[in-house]
C-alpha cells in the first residue's frame, strides 16, 4: 500500500470540515499511513460472492402511525443553540463576502 | 454484611430501604461523601450531580413511607458514562465540542433507571465520544485505575468501571462499541454486560458507531449486572433498531448449574500474544467449568484476525458520519468565522480531540469516491463472514469463552501509537460486529495483583447463558471480597 500523499491528508481534513494545523497534518499522515498499510491484509480476503452486512441485525424499517406525537416544545429545543434571533438560528454569511 | 453501604450488592441495598433498616437519603450521602474522599485520586466523575441525586434519594423515602411501591433499584446509587443523555445535567461524551451542553431531554435508559427507583449520583468519565481504550482520551481529565493509580482503568466506559470498583457506585451504565463495557470491566475487576444490539434502546445515547453502539451495565457481581440490565431492556419505539423482544427474567437463569452446558473455546482467541497470568487465569476458568459439569468444546472462528481491520474501517465510517452533526450550529460549542465553512472547520478543528480527528479522517477516508468498495464495502464483507464464523460456532455450543484483553491493565501513557492502542481491542470487537452478547467477568489476579477477566460471547438474545456461566465463574474465580487498597 503506498504512503499516504500530505496532499491527499489536506483534502480529507477539507472533506471532514476539520481544519488541521502543518503539525497536525503531518502526524495524521504517518498515522494514518501506518492504519492503513496494517490494514492492507484485507485486499487479500476473498469475499466474491459475500454480500455486505450492513448492520447487526436485520431489521425491516419501522413505520409508526401517522399521527401527531408530543415532540421537544421549539424553545427546549433551541435552548442550546449557541446564536439565534428569535426561534431563528444566526450563521454567517454563506458565500465569503456576502450578506 | 458491612455497615458502610459501599460495596453492598444491589439486593442488599433495594432490601433494607424496602425493611426501613436505612433510608435511600443515607445511602446516597454515604457514596456522595465517598466520591468527595476518594473521587480527587481516581478522576471517575466528570459530574456529580449532589441535588440530583438528593432528590431521587429522598423520592424513594417518600414512596416508602407512603406505602407505594419501591422499584427493583430503589435507592440504588448508580453512574453514567458521559455518552449518555441526562435532561438539565451537562453531558459532554468527554469532549470540548459538547462542553457545557444540557440537553433537554433524558435517555431512554435514564428514564428507565429513574422508573425503578435508581438514584443518580453523576456523570463519570470516558475517551471523547467513546473513542479509545484506556479513558485517556477524555479532553477533560484522566482516570486512574483503583487497582493500580499509576495504571489505566480501561476505556471508553473506564470512569463507569473505575467508579464501581472504588466504591464510589454501586453500578453503573456504560456504552460498548467495540469492548468498551467489557474490556474496562476486566481492567477494573468488575463485571461488564454489553447486550445483544437492539437490547437496549440508544434514544439520547451519544452516537459513535449505530450498527455497533449498545448501551450495558458494570457491577460488582452478575446478579447485580443482570438486575441492572433487566430495568434497562426492552423495545423503544423511539429507537428504530429496537428489538420487539421482551428479556427473559435473567436472575432465574442464575442457578450455579452449568452440567451438560456446551461452552466453546475458539482456538484463534488463545494462539497469540497473551500474558501468562492471563493464559493461566482462563485455564482455571476452563478447569472451574468443567468440574461444575459443563463440556468444553474445540472451535475455530476463522475470520476472528479480521475483526481489527473490518471494525477499525466500519466504526469510523460511521463515526465520520455520525459526528457531522458538531458543527457550531444548533448546540454545542462554536468558533468565531466570517463564513459558514470557516465556521464549521474552526469550530470542528479547535474542538474535537486528536483521536476523534483520526477516526474521523480514517472513516471519511474509507467512503470516499474511488475507496469505497476496498474498504467499506469490503469491511461489511468481512463482517458478514466473522457474523457467519459465530452462526457455524453455535451450532456446536451454547457459549464462547475467551480472555476479555491479551493483558492486564498497562500504565499510564504505555500505548504511544494509535495502531498500538486499537490492537489491545483484538478479543473484543468481533462481538460487536456480529451484534452478540458479550459479558467479562473477573476470573483471578495477575501476580502483581491486577484483575483479569474471562470474556463470555452468547448467541443472539442469548444474555441468559451469559449470566448463567458467569455466575459459576465468579463463584469459582472471582475477585469474592477483596477491594482494591485505599477504596475499601
Amino acid at each position: 500500500m503506498p504512503t499516504l500523499p500530505l496532499q491527499e491528508v489536506r483534502d480529507l481534513a477539507f472533506l471532514a470540515r476539520i481544519q488541521l494545523s502543518e503539525p497536525e497534518l503531518a502526524d495524521l499522515q504517518s498515522e494514518l499511513g501506518a492504519i492503513l498499510e496494517h490494514f492492507g491484509s484485507i485486499a487479500a480476503v476473498d469475499t466474491e460472492g459475500v454480500a455486505p452486512m450492513t448492520h447487526a441485525v436485520p431489521i425491516e424499517l419501522p413505520l409508526r402511525k401517522d399521527e401527531v406525537q408530543p415532540s421537544l416544545p421549539t424553545e427546549l429545543a433551541l435552548a442550546a443553540v449557541p446564536k439565534r434571533d428569535g426561534d431563528l438560528i444566526v450563521v454567517p454569511a454563506i458565500i465569503p463576502g456576502g450578506e | 454484611m458491612s455497615a458502610d453501604p459501599a460495596f453492598w450488592p444491589i439486593a442488599e441495598i433495594a432490601g433494607r430501604i424496602l425493611a426501613g433498616e436505612v433510608t435511600a437519603a443515607s445511602v446516597t450521602d454515604r457514596f456522595l461523601a465517598r466520591i468527595g474522599t476518594h473521587d480527587p485520586s481516581l478522576g471517575a466523575y466528570l459530574l456529580v450531580d449532589e441535588a440530583g441525586a438528593r432528590a431521587q434519594a429522598a423520592e424513594v423515602d417518600r414512596r416508602r413511607a407512603a406505602n407505594e411501591a419501591l422499584g427493583p433499584l430503589a435507592g440504588v446509587p448508580i453512574a453514567l458514562k458521559d455518552m449518555i443523555v441526562t435532561k438539565d445535567v451537562v453531558t459532554t461524551a468527554g469532549s470540548k465540542i459538547l462542553e457545557g451542553w444540557v440537553p433537554p431531554y433524558d435517555a431512554t435508559v435514564v428514564e428507565k433507571l429513574r422508573a425503578a427507583g435508581a438514584v443518580i449520583l453523576g456523570k463519570v468519565n470516558c475517551d471523547e465520544f467513546g473513542m479509545g481504550s484506556s479513558t485517556e482520551r477524555s479532553a477533560y481529565q484522566v482516570t486512574k485505575n483503583p487497582w493500580d493509580l499509576t495504571r489505566v482503568p480501561g476505556g471508553s466506559s473506564g470512569g463507569s468501571a473505575a467508579a464501581v470498583a472504588a466504591g464510589l457506585c454501586t453500578a453503573s451504565l456504560g456504552t460498548d462499541t467495540g469492548g468498551s463495557i467489557r474490556q474496562p470491566a476486566a481492567f477494573c475487576g468488575v463485571v461488564g454486560l454489553k447486550p445483544t444490539y437492539g437490547r437496549v434502546s440508544r434514544y439520547g445515547i451519544v452516537a459513535f458507531a449505530s450498527s455497533l453502539d449498545q448501551v450495558g451495565p458494570l457491577a460488582h457481581s452478575v446478579v447485580d449486572a443482570a438486575l441492572v440490565v433487566q430495568a434497562i431492556a426492552g423495545h423503544d419505539p423511539r429507537d428504530a433498531t429496537s428489538l420487539p423482544d421482551a428479556m427473559p427474567p435473567l436472575t432465574g437463569a442464575i442457578t450455579g448449574d452449568v452440567a451438560g452446558l456446551k461452552v466453546g473455546l475458539p482456538k484463534e482467541y488463545f494462539a497469540g500474544e497473551i500474558d501468562a497470568d492471563v493464559r493461566a487465569a482462563l485455564e482455571a476458568t476452563v478447569a472451574a467449568l468443567r468440574e461444575k459439569g459443563a463440556i468444553i468444546v474445540d472451535i475455530s472462528l476463522p475470520h476472528t484476525a479480521l475483526a481489527l481491520p473490518a471494525y477499525y474501517i466500519i466504526a469510523p465510517a460511521e463515526a465520520s458520519s455520525n459526528l457531522a452533526r458538531y458543527d457550531g450550529i444548533r448546540y454545542g460549542k462554536r468558533a468565531e468565522a466570517a463564513d459558514l465553512l470557516a465556521l464549521y472547520m474552526n469550530t470542528r478543528g479547535e474542538r474535537f480531540g486528536p483521536e476523534v480527528k483520526r477516526r474521523i479522517m480514517l472513516g471519511t477516508y474509507a467512503l470516499r469516491s474511488g475507496y469505497y468498495d476496498a474498504y467499506y464495502k469490503k469491511a461489511q464483507q468481512i463482517r458478514a463472514l466473522i457474523k457467519r464464523d459465530f452462526d457455524e460456532a453455535f451450532a456446536q455450543c451454547d457459549v464462547l469463552l475467551t480472555p476479555t484483553t491479551p493483558t492486564a491493565a498497562y500504565a499510564l501513557g504505555a500505548k504511544s501509537t494509535p495502531l498500538e492502542m486499537y490492537l489491545g481491542d483484538i478479543f473484543t470487537l468481533a462481538c460487536n460486529l456480529a451484534g452478540l452478547p458479550g459479558m467479562s467477568v473477573p476470573c483471578g489476579m495477575t501476580s502483581t495483583g491486577l484483575p483479569i477477566g474471562a470474556q463470555l460471547l452468547g448467541k443472539p438474545l442469548g444474555e441468559a447463558t451469559l449470566v448463567r456461566t458467569g455466575f459459576v465463574i465468579e463463584a469459582a474465580l472471582g475477585l469474592g471480597a477483596k477491594r482494591p487498597g485505599g477504596f475499601a
